[in-house]
C-alpha cells in the first residue's frame, strides 16, 4: 500500500534527522517503536505528505505523494495527532469529528452518518454536544481517533494513542484496531507501550537515529535482544520474564506463557 | 512525621453532579513514595490538585474536610503560600507550559523568579535542573518546540528546580519511551530517598510496582485501598476496580504461584523470576 524508497529529511540545514528509509507496507497492522527523538513522528509526518522529504520518494497505492494535494491525500490516509490539543479546534464533539468528512467533499447527511458511526466507534456518541475542550485527556484522544476514522481513509496512523488511558481505555483502543483491521484498513502507530505492541501488533519496525534497525513480524523482532537494546527499547516485560526463566522461545502474551510453560 | 493530612475530604466541581471525592482520608510520611491509582475519573488528578489547594482555590465548587500539607491548612491558604511547599507536575506538559517565554532556560526560571530567588541561584538551579533531567541541549529552545517527551522533561524540571518539600506528580512520563521513563522515575526515586515526599498518579502499573512504597487505590472517588504493592496487586477484585495489575503479577495469579512465605503475588520482574523460577520450565 505504501512504498517509502531512500527516503531523507532533515529540519533546516542541520544533521538528517532521517536517512535511507527505504518501507514497504502491506495490509498487516505496523508499530513503529524507538527513542523519543528516533524519527518516529518525523516519518509519519512525510507519509503524510505533512513534511516534505529532501530526497527520496514516496508511494501511496502507486501514487507519487509529491504529485497530490494535502487534500487529496487526505481521502487515503490519515493521522491521529500524539497531543490532541494540536487536533482539536471545533465547539461541539460532533462538528469536530464531521469537519473532515466535510472538508473531503462529502455532502452534510453523510458526513454526519460516517461522523455518528465513528463516534459510536470510539464510545463518544453520547457526547455529540459537548464542547471537546470539556472532554478529559483520554476522550480527546478516542475523539482525534474518531475525527480520522469519519474520513474513512485506507490508511490510518495512531501516534501514541494509549497515552493517558486506562485498562478500559486500553481495552477500547485494542477493539478499534481490531475493527480497523477487519475492515482491512492499515492501521500504523507509534508506540512506547511495548506489551500492547506485543498483544495487537502482527509487524513491528524499530527506528534508531533517523535509520531502520529492525523490520520484521512482532515475535521475531523481540526476539533480537541485543539488537533492540541498541537501539535503547526493552522487550515486554513477559517477554523479559520468560526469557530470564529460560524459555527458548520468544514469548508475547500472558496466555502464551501459561500455555508455555 | 506526618508530612500530609488528608481528613475527611468531599469535593464537587461546579455544575457537577456527583462528588469528584467523597470522604477521603488518608496520611502520608516525610520521604514516603506514594501511587495514586484508579480507572480514569476515579479522582486522581483531583485529589493531586487538592494537595496543591488548585481544588478548591483555582476550580472553586463545594468543598469539605481538610487537607494540611506541611503544616498548612489548604483550605485557608493562598495557592501561592502552598506553592512553597508542594510543586505539581501536571498530566499534560501543554497545559503546565506558561507560553510567556521564549526558551526552555526562561520557562523554568519562571517559578523560581517569582517566588523571589536570587539570580544566582536561580541559575545553580537551573543547571542543575537540565542536568538532571537531560535537557541541557534543548535549553535555548522555545518550549513550544520541544517534542512531548523533552516537553515533559522540562515540565519537571521546571518543578523540580523549585525544591518543593512535597512533590506531586500526574502522570508524569506519558509522553517518555521506555527508557526516558525509566531515567525519569529514578531521578524521582533519588528526590525521595533524599527526604522529598512524592505523590505520583500513574497508570503505569509496573512502575508503581518498583518504586511505591505505598499505593492508594480510588475507585468513583472514595479510597479502596491505601497499602504496600503487592496487597493492592493481590486483590481478588482489581478488575472489578478498573485496574490490570502488573504484568508479573497477572501471569503468577494464572499460575497461582505467590511470594514465598506471604500470601501475596509477586509484583515486579525480580520478584517474578524468584517465584517461578524452578516451579516453570
Amino acid at each position: 500500500m505504501i512504498k517509502v524508497s531512500n527516503l531523507s529529511f532533515s529540519y533546516g540545514k542541520g544533521t538528517p534527522l532521517l536517512s535511507g528509509i527505504n518501507l514497504e507496507f502491506d495490509q498487516r497492522s505496523t508499530a513503529i517503536i524507538g527513542q523519543n527523538g528516533a524519527g518516529k513522528t518525523t516519518f509519519v509526518k512525510l507519509l503524510k505528505g505533512l513534511l516534505k522529504a529532501d530526497e527520496g520518494e514516496v508511494t501511496i497505492q502507486d501514487r507519487d505523494i509529491k504529485t497530490e494535494t494535502a487534500a487529496e491525500l487526505a481521502k487515503t490516509i490519515g493521522l491521529v495527532f500524539q497531543n490532541p490539543n494540536d487536533q482539536i479546534f471545533k465547539r461541539s464533539v460532533l462538528d469536530e469529528v464531521m469537519f473532515g468528512p466535510l472538508n473531503i467533499k462529502l455532502d452534510k447527511a453523510r458526513a454526519r452518518e460516517y461522523a455518528f458511526q465513528a463516534l459510536k466507534m470510539v464510545e463518544l456518541d453520547d457526547k455529540l454536544e459537548s464542547n471537546p475542550h470539556d472532554l478529559s485527556l483520554s476522550e480527546k484522544k478516542l475523539l482525534c481517533i474518531a475525527s480520522i476514522v469519519a474520513m474513512d481513509p485506507d490508511i490510518i496512523i495512531l501516534d501514541e494513542p494509549t497515552i493517558a488511558q486506562d485498562h478500559s481505555g486500553k481495552e477500547k483502543i485494542r477493539q478499534i484496531i481490531k475493527t480497523l483491521k477487519d475492515r482491512n484498513k492499515l492501521v500504523m502507530t507509534i508506540i512506547h507501550d511495548m506489551d500492547f505492541v506485543a498483544e495487537n501488533f502482527e509487524r513491528t519496525i524499530v527506528f534508531n537515529e533517523g535509520r531502520v534497525l529492525l523490520d520484521g513480524d512482532t515475535r521475531q523482532v523481540f526476539s533480537q535482544k541485543e539488537m533492540l537494546e541498541k537501539a535503547n527499547v526493552e522487550p515486554p516485560g513477559i517477554t523479559q520474564l520468560a526469557e530470564k526463566l529460560g524459555f527458548k522461545d520468544t514469548i508475547l502474551t500472558v496466555e502464551e506463557f501459561i500455555n508455555m510453560k | 512525621m506526618k508530612k500530609i493530612i488528608v481528613e475527611g475530604l468531599k469535593y464537587k466541581y461546579p455544575l457537577a453532579e456527583a462528588l469528584a471525592l467523597n470522604d477521603v482520608t488518608f496520611h502520608v510520611e516525610q520521604g514516603e513514595f506514594i501511587g495514586i491509582i484508579g480507572k480514569n475519573s476515579a479522582g486522581k488528578s483531583t485529589l493531586c490538585q487538592a494537595l496543591v489547594g488548585l481544588v478548591p482555590h483555582f476550580y472553586k465548587g463545594a468543598y469539605g474536610g481538610k487537607v494540611i500539607v506541611d503544616g498548612l491548612e489548604v483550605k485557608n491558604r493562598s495557592i501561592a503560600d502552598i506553592s512553597l511547599k508542594v510543586g505539581m507536575v501536571f498530566q499534560n506538559p501543554f497545559s503546565q507550559v506558561t507560553g510567556s517565554k521564549m526558551t526552555v532556560y526562561e520557562e523554568i526560571a519562571f517559578g523560581l523568579e517569582n517566588i523571589g530567588i536570587p539570580r544566582s541561584e536561580i541559575i545553580d538551579r537551573i543547571d542543575s535542573v537540565l542536568n538532571l533531567l537531560k535537557i541541557e541541549q534543548v535549553k535555548n529552545h522555545n518550549p513550544f518546540d520541544l517534542s512531548g517527551g523533552q516537553m515533559q522533561r522540562m515540565a519537571i524540571a521546571s518543578i523540580i528546580a523549585m525544591k518543593p518539600e512535597i512533590l506531586v506528580l500526574d502522570e508524569p512520563t506519558s509522553q517518555l519511551d521506555p527508557a526516558g521513563s525509566e531515567e525519569v522515575f529514578q531521578a524521582i526515586q533519588s528526590l525521595s530517598k533524599q527526604g522529598i515526599t512524592v505523590i505520583l498518579a500513574e497508570h503505569k502499573m509496573e512502575k508503581v510496582a518498583q518504586y511505591c512504597d505505598r499505593v492508594l487505590l480510588l475507585n468513583d472517588g472514595k479510597i479502596v485501598d491505601f497499602a504496600t504493592p503487592e496487597k493492592i496487586f493481590s486483590r481478588e477484585d482489581l478488575e472489578e476496580q478498573g485496574i490490570s495489575a502488573p504484568v508479573y503479577t497477572r501471569v503468577c495469579k494464572a499460575l497461582g504461584v505467590k511470594k514465598t512465605g506471604t500470601d501475596e503475588y509477586p509484583v515486579t520482574l525480580e520478584d517474578a523470576e524468584k517465584a517461578l523460577r524452578g516451579r516453570v520450565v
